[in-house]
């Protein structure tokens, strides 16, 4: 299991969701995860139903079994002030820069130097180690960009590279990239069984394999029930008699096969059409997901909606499929 | 299906006929159909006899093929099979190359090739967060300064946040407007100004701070490429203003686009309060991807617990066939009651069909209990099949009672916005048929024919 995964995703498929149910299910069992968030929008903490979190690591949830999920939203502007100083004890100056709009500059004009910092700041705790020589964290999970923008996210080299050819940021980024490229990283993609979202992952798997990032595994989340079977899909759209299902509507007391319960078979029939081709539609999509050869996981749609209970339901699925730190 | 008093129904085509109507603005959080939408639209005024161009950003690959403007070329195409006397145009934004097409048009040769090349306009034009919004209204500016369509309908970037549609060009704007510019921008002009005595102080510090960070050579891109850009800013400043006021002329009218899901239909709340702060006009809600039942008046509680009496009885064959009977009595017998069909349970095949899939037993759990019998079941009984398709749709009124729950909130928020809704398509869409299909819900004024 690589100490970094990054979880990325066509947007609102889930990924911050499934980041943190990641985190849960690899903390499991006395281990500690850390959640990064990247993106400045504070989704860990509505997630997790606790304040806006602050630029500081810390603990947000107990996952089963002991274990623990820290949570740090890295933010840019904070990440390289904190980088000033650590490196050129600026002070002043640092603060001098910031109130130029200096930081904003950086981090808005050249998405690559933005980009370093991120992705520097999550290295850094997946290499850090305590007194005793031992890991800090047992793996960080990454709520990372959109699958759109991943690679180049992650590509922080290539991108850094035109920008500064020598100094320390071009220092940052090849350490940052020999991280990124080991199989110390993998990088999860989450979608749905929808076109567009399978259409970017595949782009996704191709663009990351092309820059040598480490591709993991593929999540499908919402996956919504499966109520007909195929064999009753058949049996039912084509081979069995309207006045069969009538009756047997009747027998079932919503009224008589004629009546009211006769008139329910048409509808109910055209639900069970549209279900079927959207059944049909979803099996495409998995065998279109299962040509990368990838590890593929589903993850239930909860139809109520996803609160902290149903964070650790997708936890407890994840383990159940596989997904754990040993 | 439930009647809504208080809400006024948002009339499509009375919009799109409008020739008063000039711009219609598509906006809405990701993923909700805000493209589709917008196409639909396009098509629909087309074929209504106007003379439409659809400005689209990222569309579905196999949407952009149908329409033919999947190859990215930055100019509108004219859509083939279109019906009716009006025109379709469309394109898909190109958002580096209309960055390009601006520096191209503003700049001299050298200057414009300085700026091409510099390392900081690249990284700027292919990411900053933002630049895709800019550059759409920069592309609806231009467009509607043709003056070859009497519509145009726009779609808007992927963005989280409906609001970053009209945001991020202001920000661009300040950005590139920003005090650190100007300092950055100071080397090069030294000499000239006066009080550069007090800017050059910062600016020392400045440079020197910069310089380590980033390296001389990083830095000094920098300078010339925002000395390069200098002479461009106000004229970016000055169109996206004139854009920004352009939307909030008579002729436009804003679709906001949601999904009858929360977090779509929160950022449509926050976009309809926007537009009215801004004086923007909104002609209506779009919701998406709305879903319905032609068997309303059955509850999902009374199909589950039919549901379950069915499967109960499918287990207990002998009761079931008296029962079943019973329940049929008041019912002129069909076709197939008394083939063996109904007492034969455990067979599976009413009316006796004896197929030839029994070499597939499937459904271990529904026959596996009771007596093993030679006539395996192969397939599903009657029982099993209706009560699946019960608990199918006692599955699709949860999600309507959902999706009406979450709407009811927006209505009750927000009386004033006028509704259409969009019937849920089983499948995608990505073709001309598929927008028709969308135009037609989108023009149907009552939530009566919701599929
Ligand atoms: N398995 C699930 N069942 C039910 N709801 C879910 C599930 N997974 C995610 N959701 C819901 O879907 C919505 C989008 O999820 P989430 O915010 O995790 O997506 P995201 O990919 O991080 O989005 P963005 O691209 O905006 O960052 C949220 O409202 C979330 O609660
Ligand atoms: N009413 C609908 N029924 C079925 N599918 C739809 C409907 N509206 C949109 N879609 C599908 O949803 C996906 C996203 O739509 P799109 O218009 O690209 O969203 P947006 O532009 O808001 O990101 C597309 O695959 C589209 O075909
Ligand atoms: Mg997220
Ligand atoms: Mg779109």
């Amino acid at each position: 299991m690589s100490r970094l995964q990054v979880v990325s995703g066509k947007g609102g498929t889930g990924k911050t969701t499934v980041a943190a149910a990641l985190a849960l299910a690899l903390a499991t069992e006395g281990k500690r995860a850390l959640l990064v968030e990247v993106e400045g929008r504070q989704g860990i903490a509505q997630l997790f139903e606790t304040e806006a979190l602050p630029y500081e690591e810390r603990k947000i949830a107990v996952a089963p079994g002991g274990g623990e999920v820290y949570a740090l939203a890295i933010d840019p502007e904070l990440a390289l002030l904190d980088y000033l100083q650590m490196f050129y004890k600026l002070g002043s100056a640092g603060r001098a820069l910031k109130k130029l709009g200096a930081v904003d500059f950086a981090t808005t004009i050249a998405p690559g130097l933005r980009d370093v910092l991120l992705t520097g700041k999550a290295c850094e705790a997946v290499r850090r180690k305590d007194k005793r020589g031992r890991f800090a964290y047992d793996c960080v999970i990454m709520d990372a960009p959109p699958t759109g923008r991943i690679t180049r996210f992650l590509n922080v080299n290539d991108e850094v590279a035109g920008l500064a050819k020598i100094g320390p940021i071009h220092n940052q980024a090849q350490a940052v990239m020999r991280v990124l490229k080991s199989p110390e990283t993998s990088v999860h993609l989450v979608t749905l069984l929808e076109e567009m979202p399978v259409q970017e992952t595949v782009d996704g798997i191709t663009e990351l394999r092309a820059a040598q990032l480490p591709v993991g595994r593929v999540i499908v989340n919402m996956v919504r029930p499966a109520l007909l079977d195929e064999a009753e899909l058949e049996l039912g759209l084509e081979r069995t008699p309207r006045t069969a299902i009538a009756k047997t509507l009747a027998a079932a007391g919503l009224g008589g096969a004629r009546g009211a319960g006769g008139r329910l078979v048409d509808p109910l029939l055209a639900q069970a059409a549209e279900y079927a081709e959207r059944y049909a539609l979803e099996g495409a999509q998995r065998a279109v997901l299962a040509e990368h050869g990838l590890p593929l996981h589903e993850l239930p749609l909860l139809a109520d909606g996803l609160d902290l209970g149903g964070l650790y339901e997708l936890a407890a699925e994840l383990r159940e499929q596989g997904v754990r730190n040993s | 299906m439930s009647v809504d008093p208080a809400r006024d129904p948002l009339d499509v085509d009375a919009l799109l006929d409008d020739p008063k109507t000039r711009i219609v603005v598509c906006c809405g959080s990701g993923g909700v159909g805000k493209t589709t939408t917008a196409a639909a639209l396009g098509l629909r005024a087309a074929e209504r006899g106007r003379t439409v161009v659809v400005l689209t950003i990222d569309p579905a690959r196999r949407l952009a093929q149908s329409m033919g403007i999947d190859s990215l070329d930055n100019v509108p195409r004219r859509v083939k099979d279109v019906h009716g006397g009006g025109e379709l145009h469309a394109m898909m934004l190109d958002m580096k190359r209309t960055f390009d097409e601006i520096v191209e048009a503003h700049a001299d040769e050298d200057r414009a090739r300085a700026i091409l090349s510099n390392p900081f306009y690249q990284s700027l034009s292919a990411g900053f967060a933002g630049t895709q919004e800019y550059m759409a209204m920069e592309k609806l500016g231009q467009l509607r300064s043709r003056d070859e369509w009497d519509l145009i309908i726009v779609d808007t970037p992927p963005s989280r946040s409906a609001l970053d549609f009209l945001d991020a060009p202001k920000r661009l704007g300040s950005f590139l407007d920003g005090k650190l510019i100007r300092l950055l921008m100071a080397p090069a002009k030294v000499g000239g100004r006066a009080g550069m005595k007090f800017l050059n102080v910062g600016m020392s510090m400045m440079t020197g701070a910069l310089g380590k960070l980033l390296g001389g050579q990083l830095l000094r891109d920098v300078q010339t490429f925002v000395a390069a850009m200098d002479t461009m800013f106000g004229g970016f400043r000055k169109r996206a203003d004139a854009t920004y006021r352009l939307l909030q002329a008579p002729g436009t009218a804003f679709l906001v686009v949601a999904s009858p899901e929360r977090d779509a239909l929160r950022e449509a709340a926050y976009f309809v309060e926007r537009l009215a702060a801004d004086d923007m006009p909104l002609a209506g809600l779009v919701l998406n991807r709305v879903h319905g039942s032609g068997a309303a008046g059955l509850s999902a509680e009374r199909a589950l617990a039919a549901a379950e009496s069915l499967e109960e009885r499918n287990e207990e064959p002998a009761e079931d066939a008296e029962d079943a009977e019973a329940g049929a009595a008041a019912e002129p017998a069909g076709e197939n009651l008394d083939a063996s069909g109904i007492v034969d349970q455990e067979g599976g095949k009413v009316g006796g069909r004896n197929s030839s899939e029994s070499e597939a037993p499937n459904s271990p759990e529904a026959s596996g209990s009771s007596l093993p019998t030679e006539d395996t079941d192969s397939g599903a009984s009657v029982e099993q099949l209706t009560a699946g398709l019960l608990r199918l749709h006692a599955e699709r009124m949860r999600l309507l009672a959902r999706e009406r729950h979450t709407r009811d909130r927006f209505t009750a928020l927000h009386p004033e916005v006028a509704v259409a809704e969009v019937a849920a398509l089983p499948g995608d869409v990505h073709d001309l048929d598929g927008l028709r299909a969308i135009g037609d819900r989108l023009a149907q004024t009552s939530d009566g024919g919701r599929a």
